[in-house]
């Protein structure tokens, strides 16, 4: 593979098109030879480059792929190092509901291909690495995606022109000096570059990336980790059982992922150091900041740990280098170490993006990320997108946006932003009468595997059409964004909304908090706002919320201040179907924020109301008057009595004086009615006669 | 001056029943105490209260009179009550020491009068000083006859006096007097004395037996308008009986009726039409004066019943809506309580085993293949949503009805299981069924959703339309109803369409007005070059089409020329509406699309043939066509007891027509019980309703459609929380703003935290497997409340 395999797709007709709707070109002569232009250019063939690309092909846009290695998902070849996925390939949910099981299913990317899920890959439920190699390539030769292999992109700069569809275009230049020109670049190409912390001595420590996989080279020696993320503890997990000690030393404490429910933290597979070390076992775990430390190796190569100042003090030889013991005899790390490693992740590579692209780290927290928008565009420059593990800058620490179970959505929705940005498709929506809404979203939230992964950051919109009789579903909005939904979606959002919404409790998680604390759960349904596992949560507005109500929320909001608000209660089995605890209480705030009636009627019922009322409920208009009424059976009919919510009227007129407390009952206003046996109403009847 | 003793005596007799009947119904006295007894009161309405000390031992004599007082009393609209004067509420009305005790007559929260107990000796006493008190102007009381002389004068040409002579006060014959003035005080002056000197120097010797007998209604002959009672000062509504010279005695007799019917609830008067100087509408006979200076209604009741249950219905909203109230605070409708029907009666269902192996389950990998290889038909349908699995049932009774005969595959898939497949077929609500046939493009189904149109549906589809007929004597058979014998019972038609054979548009167009009606009507097209013998035989001028109303009837014909496809469904539509049809809950709708208001004829069973005759004529004579005539058979839809009741309260005799004006104002108009429904009375009826002479029965309600029920408040417990929480995590800002708030705030503050987990306590356990402790648990907690 090289440039003569991608001959073809950079071929004449993309040349010719340009030129064709260019012509004023050839009277700027710097621009004589025009770089071959493509729409959208991605880069990186790995998961989230892959996945844009699909949708880009179905779309059928013009866009290509770089990739500097002669397959996809490279970085899996290599890591991780011990090529244990941590992703779970659940392949048994006992459903056989497809989106349901993508919540449990961390690896697969979307197409429409069902051979293409992960679980036709791998059995294991932590799969190996190898396997996600094979499968992104199987990804990538199946749905024939556009990938330009061994193309290394070393350089991007911007071109202004007013007639670019961002007022620029992305010029890229690969490793041979050709040129590229986009419309639109994506940037896929995850976190590449080892993080490395600078300290005298630093240079004596192994990096994760070329450390020994051989535990035999281990045995009986002291070691030092530096970091507490996941490939730290995946190192220790491969050589503790041959150390005589592991001591891991990093900044913040250890954050357990199913405490604070963030995978990036570190899971319950490879903390077997952590039982260790609280067993007494030698091990141990310690906190400092890394930029304060010094590694002062001896005469025997042994490494001993100091501080940065006690070094600055004094520029002495090995052997006279103050160490902490000589004033704290008792100092943690006063043994020497044999091995020093490295573990402490990864960053974006900036290099290959030039001034002009704006394209900076994110804060103090996330540093290692590119600067983002909630639409994960660039806030640098118009038109670059950044998705992937690079995009995580979005959501890190609190959601799934790093990992492939989230970004494949995140991806998605950038796709559906771009639609419209460039080719006038609006967001996708269907349309319901109102009669559906409590459907809509109750069917939403029992599957969408998007709203489950993404929560608080991709979340489904009701817009309402105007008196509410009709609504529109869109799904998986960056919900940070929801002030701007009209320009990203194309869709009217005058008459109110629902934003619908998966929400751990607050208070919930975090690295230090009790997840197991008894009584956590919650089962009524008015405390289903104290509700703690992940679990629908629906604003309602009247007006689109503005950019200064998202921005200035209340702290721990993941939006602004609602109208109203609903929580689902929490379910054990994430099964939110239940039709008092789950549909009912829903329904009556839905019915509430309308300000209407959204029962389902039976054919009888709407033909009396219909006959003695002048307005009639939703149900009955959308459904019975246009003569598509619920019939119902005898059976239910029966049930319907005995409920005391029918009437039973072939038995009225033996009770000519019956109470005139039915009627009102069925009132839009009243409430439901008393159930008491109607025997017994009639027998008071009797009475009065 | 007064009616003939014959009379008197007469009603007379009808009050000694009306007392017996009273007393065994047994209203007894209520008790309250001060504060609960003020909120009863009402404005205009007469109260009296018997206020004593809860604890001394009551005058038991007293209460016992007072409690055979309360249903006279009440008769009059004036409540009675036993006032108990407790510690904790004290009241001016509760006199200081035990033995002072009074009764008092309130008229809303005005104090008129108060009677030490040895007044009110017995129950006449009692009616007869309250009577007195409230009737201060209606009644004067004098001693001389000076005093007699100066309200003559001032009465001469105004008034007639009644003047009455009592030995005392207090007494039977003052009670009655007393209750004679109650009725007749607008028509008369009463005057009463006590002197029997009085009595002596006018000449009259025996005064007092005569008016212990009286009429419970008054005859009047002034403008309704103007006529103002002691009722209406008590809060109670005036009906009039609108009677003339011919009718007077029946009307007397109903005004009686009337009158003992509503005592205590409303004055009954008589009034007389013919003696009558302002106009009423001509076929009023009852006219309703709800309160003073309220127009009155104009009334069409023609029987007793009517006439009651409409003053009672006008009289109880108040009362039913305090009541409704009381209870709202008594006990808060449960929210957590469904109140779905369909999600209700699907709940309770959920038990029974369906035989669902009679539709085969379709799955993604199924789905093609199935609907690919035979001729399908697929619910769509969700688990757990209520509505299609109410339809589900009536799916799975098609199928049963459908066991032995071959027809169409019967299949169904779960959403909630396969949504992708649902997804793919455009199905994102449920229930959806779809027919896939042949192959082709699948056709949505748009019946009711119940087993009778599904099955007509899915018989219908048997056969292509529209059919292709292919010879003259085809055609013949077609349309006699020969031929597809065993659809008609499912179908309407046959429709034939008559082209000749280059009217390819025309064709095409009604094919696909035939493809749109497939599985409700019945249609066939025929356009072979002697297509000319059909039109000529039918004198139908090409394109055309010809159908058969009823089987073996007479074949009509309409020309089609440039009529477009939509226009074709809507003409074949609209010709089979009937022109009387009996009304179903399956076609309502249908009929309510015409937009205009019903006629409705209520039958108990099969409909009479002179009535039918008599509508149809008035159909045939173009006198109906601003209504849609139908009529209710209540043996087949039962569900019109209820709309009789909307209508009419209770079920009134049977058959009746009413005009439902449905669509513009909801006015409920009913036909005379009294008059036979011919033709010419039911015209003449129409004009006057047309005319606005006619008075509506009821107003169809017109709220809309609110939340039955509030939902929880979420947000603002969330805030609540919150609010608690920060107040929490600064106490010495709060001890800053307020002493008093942050004294109490303070107290919450040490037990909030243990009160947070003990609310979070309410929580029940998915784990918990000591149901002792959880029942426990929530009984101290309902203690707690």
């Amino acid at each position: 593979m090289g440039l003569s395999a991608a001959a073809p797709l950079w071929g004449p007709p993309g040349l010719l098109l340009t030129i064709a709707l260019h012509p004023a070109l050839s009277l700027r002569p710097a621009k004589a030879s025009a770089p071959p232009h493509r729409d959208y250019c991605v880069l990186g063939a790995g998961p989230a480059g892959l996945q844009m690309a699909y949708f880009l092909q179905r779309a059928g846009r013009d866009y290509a792929v770089f990739e500097r290695a002669p397959e996809p998902g490279s970085f899996f070849t290599r890591y991780p190092r011990h090529r244990k996925l941590i992703s779970i390939n659940k392949r048994y949910t006992g459903k056989v509901n497809a989106e349901f099981n993508l919540r449990h299913d961390w690896n697969s990317l979307l197409s429409h291909d069902p051979r293409l899920l992960f679980r036709h890959y791998s059995r294991a439920y932590f799969p190996d690495a190898g396997d996600m190699v094979r499968y992104l390539r199987d990804f990538a030769d199946r749905l024939r995606l556009h990938v330009l292999y061994n193309t290394t992109i070393a350089h991007v700069t911007l071109d202004k022109d007013p007639r670019a569809w961002n007022g620029h275009y992305f010029i890229l230049t690969d490793q041979k000096g050709q040129a590229y020109r986009c419309s639109v670049l994506l940037v896929a190409t995850g976190l590449s570059v080892p993080n490395q912390v600078d300290f005298p001595g630093s240079e004596y420590a192994e990096g994760y990336e070329s450390v020994s996989m051989d535990p035999m080279d281990f045995v009986g020696q002291n070691v030092l980790i530096l970091g507490r993320g996941n490939s730290a503890f995946e190192t220790a997990e491969n050589i503790f059982d041959v150390t005589n000690f592991i001591h891991m030393l990093s900044r913040s404490r250890v954050r357990l992922s199913w405490a604070t429910h963030y995978v990036g933290d570190l899971r319950a597979i490879n903390n077997g150091l952590l039982d260790t070390y609280q067993l007494k076992s030698l091990d141990g775990l310690l906190e400092s900041d890394l930029t304060n430390l010094a590694l002062v190796k001896d005469r025997e190569g042994r490494f001993h740990v100091t501080l940065k100042y006690l070094l600055e003090e004094t520029n002495q030889t090995a052997d006279a280098i103050t160490l902490p013991q000589d004033d704290n005899d008792n100092f943690a790390m006063r043994d020497a170490y044999d091995r020093v490693i490295r573990c402490l992740g990864w960053n974006f590579d900036f290099s290959i993006f030039n001034k002009s692209l704006r394209l900076s780290s994110g804060g103090e927290f996330s540093k290692k990320y590119p600067l983002v928008k909630a639409s994960y565009e660039s806030k640098g420059s118009r038109g670059l997108f950044v998705l992937g593990t690079a995009s995580h800058s979005v959501d890190y620490r609190k959601s799934a946006g790093g990992f492939i179970h989230g970004f494949r959505y995140t991806v998605r929705a950038v796709h559906r932003l771009l639609e419209h940005r460039h080719h006038g498709v609006p967001w996708p929506s269907t349309e319901h009468p109102i009669t559906q809404l409590t459907s809509s979203i109750v069917r939403r939230v029992n599957e969408a595997s998007g709203l489950y992964q993404m929560f608080t950051v991709l979340a489904d919109v009701v817009l309402l059409k105007e008196g509410a009789t009709a609504f529109e579903y869109l799904e998986e909005f960056p919900m940070q964004m929801l002030a701007q939904l009209e320009t990203i979606t194309g869709r009217s959002a005058k008459h109110g909304l629902f934003v619908i919404n998966m929400e751990y409790g607050r208070n919930f998680s975090g690295p230090d908090k009790d997840v197991f604390f008894y009584d956590r759960s919650v089962g009524h349904i008015e405390d289903a706002w104290q509700s703690n596992f992940l679990h629908p949560v629906i604003y309602y507005y009247r007006h689109l919320p503005t950019e200064q109500e998202v921005r200035f929320r209340p702290a721990d909001w993941p939006l602004p201040r609602p109208t109203a608000i609903h929580h689902i209660v929490e379910d054990f089995l994430t099964d939110w179907t239940a039709p008092v605890g789950h549909i009912l209480p829903l329904r009556r705030f839905l019915e509430n924020c309308l300000d209407t009636d959204l029962r389902s009627f039976y054919a009888e019922s709407c033909f009396l109301f219909a006959l003695t009322r002048q307005k009639q409920p939703p149900f009955c208009q959308q459904g019975y008057l246009r003569m598509q009424g619920l019939v119902g059976n005898e059976r239910l009919r029966q049930h319907g009595v005995e409920s005391g919510l029918l009437r039973d009227y072939a038995a009225v007129g033996k009770h000519r004086k019956d109470s005139t407390r039915q009627p009102r009952d069925r009132e839009p206003t009243g409430r439901p009615r008393a159930p008491e046996p109607p025997a017994q109403a009639f027998n008071h009847d009797k009475e009065e006669l | 001056m007064m009616s003939s003793s014959f009379s008197a005596c007469r009603v007379g007799f009808s009050f000694v029943m009306m007392n017996i009947f009273y007393k065994s119904v047994g209203d007894s006295l209520p008790e309250l105490s001060p504060q609960k007894y003020f909120n009863t009161l009402q404005p205009g309405k007469a109260s009296l209260a018997y206020f004593c000390q809860a604890n001394s031992p009551s005058p038991s004599i007293f209460l016992e009179e007072l409690n055979e007082a309360v249903k006279p009393l009440q008769n009059y609209g004036i409540s009675v009550a036993k006032v108990n004067c407790v510690k904790e509420e004290t009241s001016r009305y509760c006199g200081k020491e035990k033995d002072l005790m009074k009764a008092y007559l309130f008229r809303g929260n005005v104090l008129l009068r108060e009677f030490p107990t040895d007044t009110l000796f017995d129950v006449n006493a009692i009616v007869a000083h309250v009577l007195f008190a409230l009737l201060f102007n209606e009644v004067k009381y004098i001693t001389t006859l000076e005093d007699l002389q100066n309200m003559e004068n001032a009465l001469k040409g105004k008034a007639d006096i009644a003047f009455s002579y009592v030995r005392a006060v207090g007494t039977p014959e003052h009670r009655a007097v007393m209750e004679a003035a109650f009725v007749y005080g607008t028509t008369y002056q009463f005057v009463l004395t006590t002197e029997i000197a009085l009595l002596e120097s006018i000449g009259f010797q025996n005064f007092a037996a005569f008016w212990f007998s009286f009429f419970a209604y008054t005859e009047v002959a002034e403008d309704p308008q103007q006529v103002s009672t002691v009722h209406l000062q008590l809060g109670l509504p005036l009906v009039f009986i609108v009677s003339q010279q011919a009718t007077y005695e029946a009307d007397r007799r109903t005004a009686e009726w009337v009158a003992w019917r509503l005592l205590g609830k409303a004055g009954v008067l008589l009034l007389m039409r013919d003696s009558l100087a302002v106009d009423i509408p001509q076929h009023t006979n009852v006219i309703f004066k709800r309160e003073e200076r309220v127009p009155v209604e104009f009334l069409v009741l023609h029987d007793i019943d009517l006439i009651v249950s409409h003053v009672e219905n006008n009289m109880h909203i108040e009362e039913i809506q305090e009541g409704e109230d009381e209870d709202h605070d008594m006990e808060d409708p449960d929210i957590d309580i469904q109140d779905d029907e369909v999600a209700e009666t699907v709940h309770r269902d959920r038990k029974r085993q369906l035989p669902l192996e009679l539709t085969v389950e379709l799955t993604e990998e199924t789905f093609n293949a199935t609907v690919m290889a035979s001729d399908s038909i697929v619910l769509f349908y969700a688990g757990w949503q209520a509505v299609s699995m109410a339809f589900l049932q009536s799916y799975i009774d098609v199928a049963i009805k459908l066991k032995d005969t071959p027809t169409m595959l019967l299949t169904r898939v779960n959403c909630a299981d396969w949504s992708g497949v649902c997804t793919k077929h455009n199905v994102t609500e449920f229930p959806v069924v779809k027919m896939y046939k042949e192959g082709g493009n699948p056709v949505s189904y748009a019946g009711m959703l119940g087993t009778e149109d599904l099955l007509k549906f899915i018989q219908l589809n048997r056969i292509s339309c529209p059919v292709n007929i292919t010879s003259v004597q085809e055609a013949e058979e077609y349309l006699s109803g020969e031929l597809y014998q065993d659809l008609l019972s499912y179908s309407r038609g046959p429709v034939l369409g008559l082209f000749s054979p280059t009217m390819t548009t025309a064709k095409e167009d009604f094919t696909e007005a035939g493809n749109y009606l497939r599985g409700c009507v019945i249609t066939g097209i025929y356009s072979e070059e002697d297509v000319l013998i059909l039109s000529n035989k039918y004198a139908a001028t090409l394109p055309a089409l010809l159908l058969a109303r009823h089987k073996g009837g007479k074949i009509e014909s309409i020309p089609l020329a440039n009529t477009h496809a939509e226009d074709i469904v809507q003409i074949i539509k609209n010709a089979f509406l009937e022109t009387f049809p009996e009304i179903t809950v399956e076609n309502l709708p249908t009929y309510l699309r015409l937009q205009k208001p019903l006629l409705i004829l209520f039958s108990d069973g099969s409909i009479i043939p002179q009535y039918k005759k008599a509508i149809l004529t008035l159909v045939k004579e173009k006198h109906l066509d601003s209504l849609t005539p139908c009529w209710l058979n209540l043996k087949n839809t039962p569900v019109g007891r209820g709309i009789l009741q909307a209508y009419f309260d209770t079920l009134p005799p049977l058959p009746l027509l009413v005009v439902v004006n449905l669509h513009s104002g909801g006015q409920v108009f009913a036909f005379p019980s009294d008059q036979a429904i011919s033709e010419q009375n039911l015209l003449l009826w129409l004009k006057k309703l047309e005319a606005g002479l006619e008075s509506h029965i009821t107003i169809l309600p017109a709220q809309e459609w609110k939340p039955p029920l509030p939902a929880y408040d979420f947000l603002s417990m969330m805030e609540a929380a919150a609010s608690r929480h920060s107040a929490r995590k600064g106490p010495e800002y709060m001890k800053e703003t307020g002493v008093q708030e942050s004294d109490e705030e303070q107290h919450e503050d040490k037990s909030a935290i243990r009160k947070e987990l003990t609310e979070t306590l309410r929580i029940k356990h998915w784990n918990r497997s000591n149901w002792f402790k959880e029942a426990e648990k929530s009984s101290r907690h309902d203690k707690e409340l």
